[in-house]
């Protein structure tokens, strides 16, 4: 690979052929604002808030521009910040962004550097365009455009992760607004529902339907752990509120999936805190199961499979262990059938 | 997985041959999408359905469930009569390939059309050609290669190609299986087999027997591999097997002819189930314990690229539910046994111990490291992808395999081939996804997908609810009528208990590896009169 060297703000960083001024930036431990850059996406250089000055006169958007050997790079000088502050004044003119009533509240990238960047409230100059509000036509994902500021991540989400293509943008000018499809209701649309949109928006304009009413995101814990499902094995970072109830997951990016997540990854984890899960040990007692003490059941199973071992030998007992259950759970079992029981009967469902 | 899924971008085609991918393993389909739609990368599927990466393919094969080995014969027959096969590989890194090439020769396009029912021989000669110009190749396959009687000469067709095109050991190649559990890999791993202790070791050796009875103290470890799954539940109905135990399975909705697994259970002196739910296998015990969902544990898993990774206790368990493995040591010490674990990772340590592959792993790496066994010390960085060098037994071994049918032939009485899989928004028999609002509302219902020629014949209207039943028995479903399925071929998605598929499927087994043939039995499909 090619290594070049340049000055970030003063300072001696390197960097790839090919890799742009915010990516080294960014990897270098420089911050530079951005809301249209995304890693997992292709470059769009659209909304231009990550613009910097490059050797002391032009100013270029660090999200598309290469960088180049002893390039002299400054993040943030006054013209700059004047810049971005009349950038992020113009998007937050042109949309609805009332963080009192929006789900993004504390988690979302454009709130923070309108705070960052000391922005108030900004009086439209002209009448703004009313856009499509979408809370009821899916089970899973809900669109409020007037948080939309068009920067174009969810499309490429969807073009690029997903691939299933269902964003875009139509019109023109300041009627530009995102389409499902041919501007179908997203429930009526053919998203499968891996939510990856939802993960990647700056902003509140695409949300979990699953999500609200359920704690703000200051008040959500996260840990990370491998999803229960197929045998990809998507690590997932789950969140849960104050009450201790799991609220989303959203994809982790140091796992196999790379931060992407599938419908059943996202969204069916309900069945942990089903109410229908099993809490106590159960004995059946003249064919109906009745509640037990864990010692009660387990003196049982014990004494049981102990009668039965001396009455018909170790091969007349045979287990089934699970592809739902942990390494350390799988070993334990085969070990306890070979061990205790004496016999090699023990198999699970990986035929199946 | 021989390979690993960050290489689908090295890869430079894909045969995608029996998985659904963009249903069944949903982000590496979306992986393989982004490489042929946006990349341009070449793709291959053979499926019986138009599922969806069909419509992304170079070339598509529609062929009758259960036809696999035809269809690998015959690319392998252009292979060889073009002389396109990579010859310097099968010289240098395999053995066996006269035999092989002499069973290939009457596999030509026709002669395997004829078998696969499909109308477009010519192109398994242009399929043929490409895969031989995209170096490398990775080959996908999933239960649709495996689920036959003829499913372990499925596996060895898959690597017979592979091998032939010189795709193995190579970075974007390979042979992968799709694990459809998230931990189906570390269960096999771990010994969950009845000939095999940890790693694959045998249990028919003396020198394995040994080294367990001293790792774990104990004498007189059986030699003698045991039951395998559903032999267990024959062995039940015939007497000889007389209590079982449960973790985390639910066989009545899993395995194939579900009269005959309730029968077994009943025949049971002792049923022992562990699980979440009072699923509909549990019902039939006589001891049920609680145990902690995967959000409430700790514990290691490993997917289906031999990666293990960390699960994390995430929320308070409910009610009194207890770890599996807490579980199952106070079993075993009321039985004579002396464990005394204390957490997840205790176990892993005397894992790593009795397992050469997983010897290397230690939690710490595994939280922050990508490792793969064979990881055989702690300096190792694990393993990418096998047979780089050489294979595990040396030379690649070419084993002609012969096509052959599926167990059931359709006849008069049961004309329609039926064939069982998941879909995207369900998962085996529910017991998970059912109880998850979004998916449930996603598809609350089973269903039979046919085709429109079928429907018509059968005067069967999409929606409608149809009767479909085998020689095992009889469900009641609604039809969808779709071009998806060929004609004479019906799909029903086996996570709906109240219609479910494995009261049809039969119970017929791969001679070696016992799979069941879910994904092929003779059924009927008629209308409900009203």
């Amino acid at each position: 690979m090619d290594q070049i060297t340049l000055t970030i703000d003063g300072r001696e960083v390197r960097g790839e052929k090919g890799q742009t001024v915010l990516e080294v930036a960014l990897k270098s431990g420089i911050k530079i604002p951005h809301l249209c850059y995304h890693p997992k996406i292709s470059k769009t250089g659209a909304c231009r808030v990550c613009l910097v000055r490059i050797n002391g006169t032009i100013l270029k958007a660090s999200c598309v521009e290469p960088i180049t050997e002893g390039m002299n790079v400054i993040t943030e000088d006054e013209e700059i910040v004047k810049i971005r502050k009349w950038i992020l004044e113009l998007l937050l003119s042109d949309g609805d962004h009332n963080c009192l009533y929006c789900e993004a509240n504390g988690a979302c990238e454009f709130q923070s550097l309108i705070q960052r960047y000391n922005i108030g409230e900004v009086k439209p100059d002209r009448q703004r365009t009313v856009k499509e509000v979408d809370y009821e036509s899916s089970n899973a994902l809900r669109r409020n455009e007037n948080r939309c500021i068009l920067c174009g991540r969810c499309v490429k989400a969807c073009k690029e992760i997903q691939v299933m293509n269902v964003w875009s943008f139509a019109e023109r000018g300041s009627g530009t607004h995102l389409v499902a499809d041919d501007d179908k209701n997203i429930g009526d649309s053919s998203c499968a529902k891996c939510g990856t949109c939802v993960q990647l928006c700056p902003t509140g304009a695409l949300s979990f339907q699953t999500v609200s009413g359920k704690g703000a995101n200051w008040e959500l814990t996260s840990t990370p752990s491998i999803c229960i499902y197929c045998g990809v094995g998507c690590k997932i970072d789950f969140y849960k509120n104050r009450e201790g109830v799991l609220v989303k997951a959203m994809g982790n990016n140091t796992g196999p999936n790379n931060g992407h997540l599938c419908v059943k990854g996202r969204f069916g984890f309900d069945f942990v805190q089903s109410n229908k899960r099993l809490t106590t040990p159960l004995i059946k007692k003249n064919g109906v199961f009745e509640e037990a003490s864990w010692d009660e059941a387990l003196d049982l199973v014990a004494t049981r499979l102990t009668e039965i071992k001396e009455k018909y030998g170790s091969d007349s007992i045979g287990s089934l262990s699970s592809a739902k259950c942990t390494n350390e759970e799988n070993y334990l079992m085969q070990k306890f059938m070979r061990a205790v029981i004496g016999t090699n009967n023990i198999d699970h469902c990986a035929r199946l | 997985m021989t390979n690993s899924i960050r290489e689908t971008t090295v890869s430079r085609g894909f045969l995608v041959i029996g998985s659904n991918t963009t249903e069944n393993h949903p982000v590496l389909g979306s992986m393989i999408k982004k490489e042929v739609i946006n990349n341009g990368k070449k793709l291959i599927v053979v499926d019986p359905r138009k599922i969806e990466l069909s419509k992304y393919a170079d070339y598509y094969f529609a062929i009758n469930p259960g036809t696999n080995i035809a269809i690998l014969n015959g690319f392998m027959h252009v292979l060889l009569k073009e002389g396109l096969y990579d010859k310097n590989y099968v010289e240098t890194r395999c053995e066996g390939f006269e035999a092989l090439s002499k069973t290939l020769e009457k596999y030509t396009p026709e002669y395997v059309a004829e078998i696969c029912g499909i109308d477009n021989p010519e192109d398994i000669v242009s399929a043929a050609r490409l895969m031989a110009g995209l170096k490398p190749m990775a080959l996908y396959y999933s239960m649709g290669i495996t689920q036959f009687v003829s499913g372990v000469n499925g596996v060895k067709s898959t690597a017979n190609l592979q091998m032939l095109l010189g795709n193995m050991g190579v970075e974007g190649g390979g042979v992968n299986p799709l694990r459809g559990q998230n931990n189906v890999q570390g269960a096999c791993d771990m010994g969950c087999l009845p000939n095999v202790y940890t790693a694959y070791q045998p249990v028919t050796s003396e020198d394995n027997k040994a080294k367990f009875e001293a790792a774990w103290g104990v004498s007189g470890l059986s030699t003698k591999p045991g039951l395998t799954l559903l032999e267990m539940f024959n062995q039940a109905i015939a007497g000889n097997v007389k209590a079982m135990y449960t973790m985390g399975e639910n066989p009545v909705g899993s395995d194939p002819n579900q009269h005959h697994i309730i029968e077994a259970l009943e025949a049971l002196e002792f049923f022992v189930a562990q699980d979440i739910f009072l699923t509909e296998t549990a019902k039939y015990a006589d001891v049920v314990f609680p145990a902690c969902a995967f959000l409430e544990k700790e514990g290691s898993v490993s997917n289906t690229e031999r990666r293990v990774q960390l699960m994390h206790k995430v929320l308070q368990p409910q009610g009194e539910v207890r770890d599996d493995w807490w579980i199952v040591m106070q079993i075993a010490n009321r039985m004579g046994a002396k464990w005394n674990y204390t957490k997840a990772e205790d176990i892993f340590e005397e894992i790593r111990n009795v397992t050469p592959s997983y010897a290397g792993i230690t939690y710490d790496r595994a939280e922050w490291n990508l490792l793969q066994w064979p990881c055989p010390n702690v300096d190792h960085p694990g393993t990418q992808y096998l047979h780089k060098e050489k294979f595990s037994r040396g030379l690649g071994l070419f084993t002609p395999i012969e096509y052959t049918p599926p167990a059931e032939g359709t006849d008069s009485e049961y004309p329609m081939i039926l064939t069982t899989g998941r879909i995207l928004d369900h998962f085996h028999t529910g017991t998970m996804t059912r109880n998850s609002k979004v998916l449930d509302e996603n598809v609350p219902e089973g269903y039979v997908e046919l085709n429109p020629n079928d429907a018509e014949n059968f005067n069967i209207k999409n929606g409608e609810l149809v009767s479909v039943s085998s020689r095992r028995g009889s469900i009641r479903i609604k039809a969808r009528v779709t071009a998806k399925t060929k004609p004479n071929v019906v799909f029903i998605p086996f996570h709906f208990f109240e219609a479910c598929a494995n009261v049809l499927t039969i119970d017929a087994l791969d001679p070696l590896c016992k799979i069941p043939e879910y994904k092929v039995c003779s059924s009927r499909i008629e209308k409900i009169q009203p």
